[in-house]
């Protein structure tokens, strides 16, 4: 009895010893991989802060009220960037106004309606193909259909509605997504109290859907405001120095302003300064959007809850 | 009731007339943009308005695009060498006419350009003029070029991509397509090892609060736009790159590849690690419980049956690449070369329609190319997105 206790004890020591042995080996290996992976996580997170450090530190003593507010002077190497800000939220608005309700009816009929069906189904492949399109593919269908086609000539008009294909997907993936996300239930009792379909998508599944929407929408804005290849041929100007008055205007866009004044422009060393100066608003206007959505995100999430 | 039933069925038929835009989109993008590219092949290969003429003992009646240009270029000099006679090629120009006769003979106002031009082509077997159609006499002693069409294996497998070149301008589509592959290679090789260390960081390793803070970070990489990470690209990798490797120009195939693969960065990352966080945790657990670390179950179970998903996301990272155009105009120093090494400069397709639609007028045989180089683009990203399709639908 005693002798097998002891060969089982031998037998324990030993095995646990093998198992120290790889273990410590296979702790090492594990502990080397996971300190790479986070070296190489943390570095990702540093070619961020490097990109936007740099063009915060080098651009923000170009920022002043009359950069803001003046039109470019001296060939661009002087001067403000104001007809371009005006010029990118115009095409901003009008691709919204466009792929706005479009993209939500779109999204309301493949989950409310299509939910499942090959229709959907179709769409959605559809939708995911036109969101691989890559933006220059944009800028040549936009000249070709709505520029020379239609005759809109370069203009906001053509650009708001080049950019807004452009952005149509993302607005229809957000609805879907935000729609699937509401419970089952809450269509089933609307339906039950003898509320019809379009009644409850407007009272009930809509509202409840609203936040996450909006949060997309946000999104596809700050999207749309830093494109530049899809607005190259449809309505990008290299200096205008007045205001647009119709839509069957060219204006002057941040994006491209920025891409003109660092590679084509009539004194590239000499614009640098407003060219850092533009990338910073560009910059600022992505965060602004990402901060803006995170915080309504955020906000309606608890106004929920508290309901 | 009535109404209100109709007015039911009314929004329904909006929505679904709403939710076949895209489709719509796309095949719209489909019909314009392989219209445009088809008149192409429908081209002259000669420059609009001129003609190419040969003396009609010449067994040479036929040259191709590519041909024109090497003749024009001194490159090919006897004709035996595209199936003729052997005799030397005489290249004349209009400008070279004063060579052959005086001024006084081709006439104050030049009225007598097109009985030379006659005269000169029948009496030289080796000549090749190049004319504007005006000067063609109407009794023309030689063989004329000019309805010959742009052959799809003059795009397809053309070496140059020269669409200002004279007489013959050069459209293929090789040195560009090259040119995109190149960089886009170099950018998914250098992005992914990152992107998946990123994507297992995340899904398997990270505290919760830490992932709650590197995600949205990660995200924001997405949300800069194209033109900011060419300014970047351009005013920092650029010069970095000079100096490092001792480069004439810093614009190269390398510094796309490298602004690429940031840009890349976030939809690899995103997609590997909702592939990542797909798998039950009651593989992961089986796996941990046989007494595996947790490293073991990331490299033996968890990237395994992510395998389709990391794919996706590779395959999704090269689209992106591919069709990227702003950053990559900015700096990869749009030669149209065939590249060799990743240190050269070079162009790629959305670089090059980018950087060319606007000098080209519309319905010309260069703006044509433009609009097949985006035919091909549309194709290379349908295939990919396509392929995606299928990635995703199969299990492991």
């Amino acid at each position: 009895m005693k002798k097998e206790k002891n060969i089982e004890n031998n037998t324990n020591s030993n095995n646990s010893s093998i198992v120290r042995g790889s273990n410590s080996s296979k702790r090492w290996s594990q502990a080397i991989a996971f300190t790479i992976f986070k070296l190489m996580s943390y570095s990702v997170v540093a070619i961020l802060i490097l990109i936007l450090g740099f063009i915060v530190s080098k651009g923000i003593g170009a920022i002043s009220w009359d950069f803001l507010t003046k039109a470019p002077e001296d060939g661009m190497t002087k001067g403000g960037i104001y007809p371009a800000i005006v010029g990118t939220l115009y095409l901003v608005l009008g691709s919204s106004l466009f792929s706005f309700p479009i993209g939500i009816m779109s999204g309301i009929y493949m989950n409310e309606y299509a939910a499942g069906s090959k229709i959907a189904t179709f769409i959605r492949i559809m939708t995911n193909n036109l969101s691989g399109v890559p933006s220059v593919v944009f800028g040549l269908f936009g000249m070709s259909l709505f520029v020379n086609t239609m005759g809109f000539g370069d203009s906001i008009l053509a650009g708001s509605l080049t950019l807004g294909l452009l952005s149509l997907p993302l607005v229809i993936r957000t609805t879907e997504e935000s729609l699937k996300a509401i419970d089952f239930s809450y269509r089933e009792g609307s339906l039950a109290l003898g509320a019809t379909k379009l009644q409850t998508i407007r009272k009930v599944v809509l509202p409840m859907a609203f936040p996450n929407i909006i949060t997309g929408l946000i999104l596809s804005i700050g999207r749309v405001s830093g494109e530049t290849a899809p607005i190259l041929f449809t309505v990008a100007a290299y200096f205008l120095p007045k205001l647009p008055t119709s839509i069957f205007d060219q204006v002057m866009a941040l994006p491209y302003h920025l891409y003109v004044i660092t590679t084509s422009g009539t004194n590239i060393e000499a614009s640098r300064e407003i060219a850092y100066g533009t990338a910073l608003v560009l910059i600022f206007i992505v965060l602004l959007v990402n901060i803006l959505s995170t915080i309504l995100r955020n906000y309606f999430s608890k106004k929920v809850k508290t309901n | 009731m009535k109404v209100k039933r109709f007015l039911e069925k009314l929004v329904e038929g909006a929505l679904l007339i709403s939710g076949s835009v895209t489709s719509i989109t796309i095949l719209l993008i489909v019909l314009f943009l392989f219209k445009e590219a088809a008149g192409l092949f429908n081209s002259p290969v000669i420059e609009e308005g001129y003609v190419l003429a040969m003396n009609k003992s010449n067994p040479v009646k036929k040259l191709t695009s590519y041909q024109i240009k090497e003749i024009f270029d001194a490159e090919i000099t006897n004709w035996d060498e595209i199936g003729g006679k052997e005799e030397p090629i005489e290249v004349v120009r209009l400008s070279d006419l004063t060579k052959y006769y005086t001024e006084e003979e081709l006439g104050a106002e030049f009225e007598n350009i097109p009985a030379k031009a006659s005269e000169l082509t029948a009496k030289h077997p080796g000549i090749i003029l190049f004319l504007p159609e005006q000067y063609v006499a109407k009794n023309f002693d030689g063989t004329l070029l000019k309805h010959e069409k742009l052959q799809p294996g003059d795009f397809f497998g053309g070496n140059e991509w020269y669409p200002t070149a004279s007489p013959s301008a050069q459209y293929g589509l090789l040195p560009l397509l090259l040119g995109t592959i190149w960089v886009s290679l170099g950018a998914i090789l250098l992005s992914l090892p990152f992107g998946i260390a990123v994507a297992v960081y995340l899904a398997e390793i990270a505290k919760m609060r830490v992932r709650n803070v590197l995600k949205p970070l990660i995200e924001l990489l997405a949300g800069i736009p194209s033109v900011v990470y060419g300014f970047f690209g351009l005013v920092v990798i650029v010069p970095f790159l000079q100096q490092t490797f001792l480069l004439p120009v810093g614009e190269t195939a390398l510094a796309g590849s490298i602004v690429l693969g940031i840009m890349a960065l976030p939809t690899i990352i995103t997609v590997a690690e909702d592939a990542m966080r797909n798998v039950p945790r009651s593989t992961k657990e089986a796996s941990l419980a046989l007494g595996a670390t947790q490293w073991q179950t990331i490299y033996r179970v968890i990237i395994p049956y992510s395998k389709s998903g990391i794919t996706s996301a590779a395959v999704l990272g090269i689209g992106r690449a591919i069709g990227e155009t702003m950053a990559v105009l900015m700096v990869t120093g749009n030669a149209a070369v065939i590249p060799h090494t990743l240190l050269e400069p070079v162009r790629t397709i959305p670089a090059t329609i980018a950087a060319e639609l606007g000098e080209a007028p519309v319905g010309s045989g260069h703006y044509q190319a433009l609009f097949a180089l985006g035919c091909v683009l549309f194709l290379i990203t349908m295939i990919i997105s396509i392929s995606i399709e299928f990635i995703g639908k199969k299990k492991y």
